[in-house]
């Protein structure tokens, strides 16, 4: 994975296969503190203690089809190379939180990618989910933390059975994303 | 490309693509199915399918869906892309770039006539 965001997709397909109904995908640049943490957050099937503890194990997978998972793995080892950490909560029946913090600055640090392009794709992928994108924006030295937030509820209740692969629909969500964290990073 | 935000302009595309019965059935003409496991996250899913909602934008297609799916088990092809239109068989494609996306819709969704370069065997599936 070349960028942080295709880790986001690859976390949020985890919690799709957990049979999530909501899934809430937080990503907050905070200046003040040097920090980068994401976050994708589920009401899905959750998981036991033991197997959170396998998940960070490179051969450890849920999948039948093939034996190496390593999406997880690779998302906390790039944390850890960037003086940041991987966190994993989960309970059975009550959902999974998945956590990256990344130093902002650190050199090896992979670029975070396009998040407009990431939130509109995994809102096309999977419209039987309920999607939150929320993006936080905390400047270095003045002000409090800019967010902004796209929760895809009221869309799907104005579209009512209209698609989200809509012409005018994919217009409406492109531009929406794109101009909200654009603003929140002004 | 105009700005749209706010709800009300989404109650407005809905009359418009009403008025124009967009909204016949659920079903389309054409299903594009992206597949997003880990593989094909790696190799480039994303700006696939980004780049066939650029064209379904683009050409203004009111009659294609995409969906993904999770693996379709064929990782040194992907991104595997499969096309189906009507009650045709599906047509799958390996290696599916934003640049073979494009000629897919173009040659394929648009043309009738499969993209062959990037065809997917049966046999190797």
């Amino acid at each position: 994975m070349k960028e942080i965001a295709l880790h986001l997709i690859d976390l949020a397909e985890n919690s799709v296969s957990a049979n999530a109904k909501t899934i809430h995908i937080r990503v907050a640049e905070d200046f003040r503190t040097d920090q980068l943490s994401v976050s994708v957050e589920d009401d899905g099937k959750g998981m036991g203690e033991d197997t959170v503890k396998q998940l960070s194990d490179p051969f450890y997978t849920s999948r039948t089809t093939r034996n190496v998972g390593l999406g997880i793995p690779l998302l906390k080892e790039q944390a850890e190379t960037c003086n940041g950490r991987m966190n994993i909560s989960s309970k059975p029946g009550a959902g999974t939180k998945v956590e990256a913090f990344f130093q902002h600055s650190h050199i090896d640090r992979m670029p975070l990618g396009n998040l407009p392009s990431t939130f509109l794709t995994l809102e096309v992928a999977h419209p039987e989910i309920h999607w939150v994108f929320t993006y936080s924006y905390q400047p270095p030295f003045k002000g409090s933390p800019r967010i902004y937030e796209f929760d895809d509820q009221p869309v799907k209740e104005t579209l009512d059975g209209l698609s989200l692969t809509h012409p005018d629909v994919i217009t409406f969500l492109r531009s929406s994303l794109e101009e909200g964290i654009a603003e929140a990073r002004k | 490309m105009p700005t749209v935000k706010s709800l009300e302009d989404l109650k407005r595309i809905r009359e418009e693509a009403m008025k124009k019965r967009d909204i016949k059935t659920t079903e389309s003409r054409v299903q594009i199915v992206v597949g997003m496991g880990t593989p094909g996250i790696a190799a480039g899913a994303r700006d696939t399918l980004k780049e066939f909602l650029n064209l379904i934008e683009e050409k203004n297609l009111t009659d294609v869906t995409v969906r993904q799916t999770g693996n379709f088990g064929l990782d040194s092809l992907e991104p595997v892309v499969q096309v189906i239109i009507d009650n045709a068989a599906p047509v799958t494609y390996g290696k599916v770039t934003p640049y073979a996306a494009r000629q897919i819709m173009e040659q394929h969704i648009l043309g009738g006539k499969v993209v062959e370069a990037n065809v997917i065997p049966t046999e190797a599936k």
